[in-house]
């Protein structure tokens, strides 16, 4: 324990901003990887347990379109299109046949996708570990906010996940597709029985939780190395945030993903033997005190 | 017309019959020419986050073996290897090895794991009495600690302390020139992390006695996100930086650290930068990275050695890896050893090894020895040097004192109880 450091922290301004920004950083791409984990599972009832490989496909995706046009937005707009598209056919053809059935027949599927996919990107991109690189108009010298250090690229990463969780939340509470896909998720039948397609609507949310994940692999590409199973690390700590969030919730994920990122981030400077215990520590408790998680909803 | 077959032997059974003489007597010929093969085991790491390390031991091992076969092999056999994938599990390791020996009848092995599965390869090795060669483990204590000590063990690896001696009195020299005195350190949690910056801050500190580490951080081994960590030691405000992550891991941190100018901030010691896998794949390399050199085409700067790499890369289109030389020197060592005990039997192999000197391009004076005590590759071309962001990465290599590492280690030793 180092409290001392910690409480000194909290006293500078340029530490408060420092810290303060890495956490967001590190919460906000889990939330990116989290959130398309909650819908899925709100709307899908399935645990999207290969979840974590688009996130990885994103960042493959996003380093070939960057050494192939050197464009850093259309390497992002690759990393998500390219994952949206590889959701929809992994649902439709696999995800869709072990609806309803038992949990380990869909967590066996995942997982063997997990290996699968992991294979698949070694077989395209090799075994060993790669690097995006910073493109140009980043490499600048970070920014000094009230003394603390921000790197302008990190500013771009946290608007963009921003963005997205405004859209998205707003997607779902105020558009007619918000309100149908909310309406498959309370009761699928009679929203099929009232002539809608749920099979698109299913399809097309594991697409938008596929894009998701591979947006924050995209932008994560950059600062992160890219290996097979990459995806893994990133599944766990997302399986964290919606626990602590509650399954099913957009801003549980928010919330959560925030909390384990300033968790990382503070825990790092006042219990540096101790910041990953801090994050299972706090799930338990929430599990304790919540067992739904702290914006999740008493199951039926 | 129509043919009777007469009783007795007909000519279609003779004609078997002999076939079958021809090849019952011709049985021993191939047998003997199978016996002329000597097949040689190899547990490595071929997949999981570090294949590409076992890959490249593959390859270290094959391109000497090639020139080994081609020029006669092991005592007039031809060396066959017999190449499997422990997926770096220690217990796989364990059966692997054993499988090679007792089932598919090698008669030697080379144990190219990581640290981890070495240890219990060389259990097996214990058990089967059977020549062993470790390629890729550095940690010490395998042949320095006597109770660990077989006649059948040897090891063609770089060693820990080895490493940390040069590195501790390299950064002392740099402290005590440039004024550093406040340090931080940044390794992965493990065993190695844990080892391996205990040894360097220890030489670091006894000849640098003024040096205070003011900040130790230890991320998980394998994680992507090192924000934290970086944030962290930029509030301590050191005024230089150890680290011994190493890969994908180390490429990371450097990524990110970049973006927070760190490496405008303070002097970095990355003991696994110079290493190829890591330097062509940073894109944005800082220039000024202090680093221990794990393989470099250019040092030493000998012909061989430039050729060796250029061979290498030519043939499987990359640089080589820290454990490709030392996979190859293990080959060339049994090559030399085979020559002067006119044998490919382990236990003359073995005998032969002991204090074996041999030419080599990884030597620092050109020469490496198998020291004959404890069985431990020394004379390797060891040293530090600051990086640049293009070939030839690291232009000016300061070499260790192999007499100031071999008095070091010698009290080290003495220190841990193993003398």
């Amino acid at each position: 324990m180092d409290l001392d450091t910690l409480t000194g922290c909290l006293a500078s301004s340029a530490c408060l901003v420092t810290q303060t920004t890495s956490g967001f950083i590190i919460g906000m791409l889990l939330f990116l990887v989290a959130v398309g984990l909650t819908l899925i599972f709100g709307v899908l009832k399935v645990v999207n347990f290969s979840h974590g490989a688009f996130y990885m496909f994103g960042a493959y995706f996003a380093m070939t379109a960057y050494q192939l046009t050197g464009s850093f937005a259309l390497a992002m707009l690759c990393g998500a299109a390219g994952t949206a598209l590889l959701g929809l056919i992994f649902e439709r053809v696999f995800m869709s046949r072990v609806y309803g059935r038992d949990v380990l027949m869909q967590v066996l599927v995942c997982y063997a996708f997990v290996l699968i996919f992991d294979d698949v990107v070694r077989m395209i991109w090799g075994p060993e570990f790669k690097s995006m690189g910073m493109p140009a108009a980043f490499q600048v010298p970070p920014l000094f906010i009230a003394g603390g250090v921000v790197p302008p690229y990190y500013l771009l990463l946290i608007s963009v996940a921003l963005l997205a969780a405004i859209i998205l939340g707003l997607g779902l509470s105020r558009t007619r597709i918000g309100k149908v896909i909310r309406a498959a998720a309370h009761n699928p039948g009679m929203v099929s029985a009232l002539g809608i397609n749920t099979g698109l609507i299913y399809g097309g949310v594991f697409a938008l939780g596929g894009m998701l994940a591979g947006l924050a692999g995209a932008l994560a590409a950059p600062v992160r190395s890219l290996t097979p199973g990459m995806g893994f690390s990133v599944l766990i700590e997302s399986f964290i945030v919606t626990v602590i969030g509650g399954m099913g919730s957009i801003l549980g994920a928010l919330i959560g993903a925030l909390l384990i990122g300033m968790i990382r981030s503070f825990g790092s400077l006042g219990f540096p033997l101790f910041t990953e215990g801090l994050m299972y520590l706090f799930m338990v408790i929430v599990l304790v005190s919540r067992p739904t998680g702290l914006f999740g909803k008493e199951v039926a | 017309m129509t043919r009777t077959r007469k009783p007795g032997i007909s000519r279609r059974s003779t004609l078997a019959l002999m076939g079958a003489g021809a090849v019952t007597f011709a049985a021993p010929w191939v047998a003997r020419a199978q016996a002329k093969t000597i097949k040689v085991g190899m547990p490595t790491i071929l997949s999981g986050r570090v294949a590409q390390l076992g890959t490249s031991s593959r390859n270290g091992v094959m391109l000497e073996v090639e020139k080994v076969n081609a020029a006669g092999g092991l005592a007039g056999r031809q060396i066959e290897m017999v190449i499997r994938d422990s997926k770096g599990q220690p217990q796989e390791a364990a059966r692997v090895a054993r499988e090679l020996v007792n089932t598919d009848g090698c008669e030697l092995l080379i144990d190219a794991e990581a640290s981890s599965g070495a240890f219990a390869v060389h259990e097996v090795a214990r058990d089967l009495g059977v020549l062993c060669i470790h390629t890729n483990s550095e940690t010490s204590a395998l042949t320095a600690d006597p109770k660990q000590h077989i006649p059948n063990a040897f090891r063609t690896a770089r060693q820990g302390v080895h490493d940390s001696i040069v590195g501790g009195s390299y950064a002392a020299a740099i402290s005590k020139a440039k004024g550093l005195k406040k340090w931080a350190t940044c390794a992965p949690d493990y065993a190695y992390g844990r080892d391996t910056t205990g040894e360097f801050t220890l030489y670091l500190k006894r000849f640098a006695p003024d040096v205070e580490i003011i900040s130790e951080s230890w991320p998980k081994l394998f994680q992507p996100d090192y924000t934290e960590v970086v944030t962290k030691i930029l509030q301590a405000k050191p005024q230089a930086l150890y680290s011994c992550l190493w890969g994908g891991d180390l490429t990371s941190y450097i990524d990110q650290a970049n973006i927070y100018a760190l490496f405008t901030q303070m002097e970095v010691f990355a003991v696994n930068m110079a290493d190829y896998t890591a330097l062509t794949v940073v894109k944005n390399l800082p220039k000024g990275i202090h680093s221990g050199n794990r393989y470099i085409k250019t040092y030493p700067a000998t012909a061989e050695n430039a050729a060796w790499g250029d061979a290498y890369k030519a043939k499987y289109n990359e640089y080589p890896t820290n454990w490709s030389w030392e996979n190859a020197t293990a080959i060339m060592l049994l090559a030399e050893a085979s020559k002067k005990a006119n044998s490919a039997d382990g236990k003359k192999l073995a005998e032969a090894l002991r204090g074996l000197k041999i030419k080599s391009p990884f030597g620092a004076d050109g020469t490496v020895t198998m020291r004959a005590e404890d069985q431990t590759l020394i004379g390797y071309a060891i040293g530090w040097g600051t990086t640049i962001p293009q070939e030839p990465y690291v232009p000016e290599v300061k070499p260790g004192d192999w007499k100031t590492i071999l008095e070091l280690e010698a009290e080290w030793k003495k220190s841990k109880g193993y003398t």
